[in-house]
């Protein structure tokens, strides 16, 4: 049976892990290779590390960190972060990445999405949907949540797969941080629109969160960052307690 | 021993070499003919479309080259479906390797078909890999069972998710990116 993925997510700046990581037995607890090294060994199905350089001499670093990653591990994972062009997607592919994000960018010009689909598969582009609830709609942001926008999140996911997406990775900017749980109600109804895998992130606090946005949310994979930085939760006993309420997991 | 990658354009292959440097072997990636005839250990991969990765096997004459091949030859992912008969995707003619066809999940499941699932595997390449592993797959095209699967995968159809004929082999899912499982599979390959 195809199982539910647990997705730890980093925030890379410079090459290097941002947003506290409290791994007190890494011996540089800001090497991203070291930190995704010891995910996967902990049973991490994928990996998402986002970019937040600003600038494009700063980008170099980041090629050079997927490769490196690349190397080191043997599960697939994604890229994002100041992805605007096919030939920024070309450098991340080339240097190991199994897919990217697009967040902002595919908003401000959607033709992104069909670009990159067509020329390195459907399979490779993850469209990253930041939104949050406004007077019973929820609305698009772009820069890492910062800009409202005229998108709502029901009418440009069902776009943007129309488009080429091959995944969603939606974050309810409402329930990010708050270790609240995810946003099942608005997950469950955008996955029975599209036919993609939907990746459920912002709200993780408890092992219960991650059961319900599997079994209310009917979310494909699970993303979260701070919750396992901090080692509030373990991969491999979350993985034994998804297993325990008989949730698919590998 | 020496391993050839077949570069044609076709997706992300360093992965493959990276996981073959985990295992200690240093492999070339090449569109040459000599070299991947000289080589002893001959890897296929491909993600994308079918009829456009046929194309450019075709245009380097790279179609005729891989089933004439002597050594171990193993297809990954897309790599695995062009070694078939027939994928309906693009409408494309195969390599004829494995006697059967690649056809489209039509399913109310998702599609591409993306995650970890479990393989019925068995033979060499299974080797010291214990029954139903879980191992990476993203697809939406799948070879249909036949004579020739050694492993088999479920997602509203049971589907080939491993094959192997003579000298060829071939894998739906990614063992470069399905961890210790994946890596022992790429092992078992090398060893034949």
């Amino acid at each position: 049976m195809l199982t539910k993925r647990i997705i730890p997510c980093l925030d890379i700046k410079d090459g290097r892990t941002v947003k506290g990581v409290n791994f007190v037995d890494l011996r540089d607890a800001g090497d991203p290779v070291e930190l995704a090294q010891r995910y996967a060994d902990e049973g991490a199905d994928e990996l998402v590390f986002l970019d937040i350089s600003a600038s494009q001499e700063k980008r170099k670093t980041l090629a050079k960190l997927v490769r490196n990653v690349a190397q080191a591990i043997d599960i697939p994972f994604t890229v994002g972060g100041g992805i605007n062009a096919v030939d920024d997607v070309a450098i991340l592919l080339d240097n190991g990445a199994d897919k990217v994000s697009i967040n902002s960018a595919a908003v401000r010009r959607p033709e992104l999405i069909s670009e990159v689909a067509n020329r390195f598969g459907t399979q490779c582009v993850v469209v990253a949907i930041d939104a949050k609830q406004i007077k019973n709609e929820w609305v698009v942001h772009l820069v890492g949540g910062r800009v409202p926008t005229e998108r709502m999140l029901f009418e440009w996911t069902k776009e943007a797969v129309v488009r080429g997406a091959g995944e969603l990775l939606f974050t309810s900017m409402d329930h990010d941080g708050t270790k609240q749980g995810f946003a099942n109600e608005a997950l469950q109804k955008l996955s029975r629109q599209v036919s993609v895998p939907i990746i459920a992130s912002g709200g993780a606090g408890t092992m219960q969160h991650f059961i319900d946005t599997f079994v209310d949310g009917n979310a494909d994979a699970a993303l979260a960052a701070s919750v396992f930085h901090f080692k509030e939760i373990s991969i491999p006993e979350l993985k034994n307690t998804l297993r325990q309420h008989q949730i698919p997991i590998r | 021993m020496s391993v050839a990658i077949i570069d044609y354009g076709a997706g992300n292959i360093q992965s493959i070499r990276f996981a073959l440097e985990r295992l200690g072997i240093s492999a070339i990636l090449t569109s040459s003919k000599e070299e991947i005839k000289a080589a002893s250990h001959v890897i296929f991969p491909g993600v994308g479309e079918a009829s456009s990765a046929m194309t450019k096997l075709q245009s380097t004459g790279l179609d005729t080259l891989i089933p004439a091949l002597k050594q171990p030859v193993l297809g990954i992912c897309l790599g695995m479906q062009l070694m078939c008969n027939h994928s309906e995707e693009g409408d494309t003619k195969g390599l004829g390797i494995f006697d059967t066809d690649v056809v489209r999940f039509t399913t109310d499941l998702n599609v591409p078909h993306m995650g970890w699932n479990e393989v019925d595997g068995k033979g060499v390449l299974f080797d010291q890999i214990p029954a139903n592993s879980h191992f990476y797959l993203v697809h939406s095209f799948y070879a249909e069972s036949n004579e020739n699967a050694v492993g088999h995968c479920v997602y509203d159809t049971t589907f080939a998710a491993a094959m192997a004929k003579d000298n060829f082999y071939g894998t739906q899912f990614h063992p470069e990116k399905s961890g210790e499982m994946g890596a022992r599979l790429l092992k078992n390959f090398l060893q034949q």
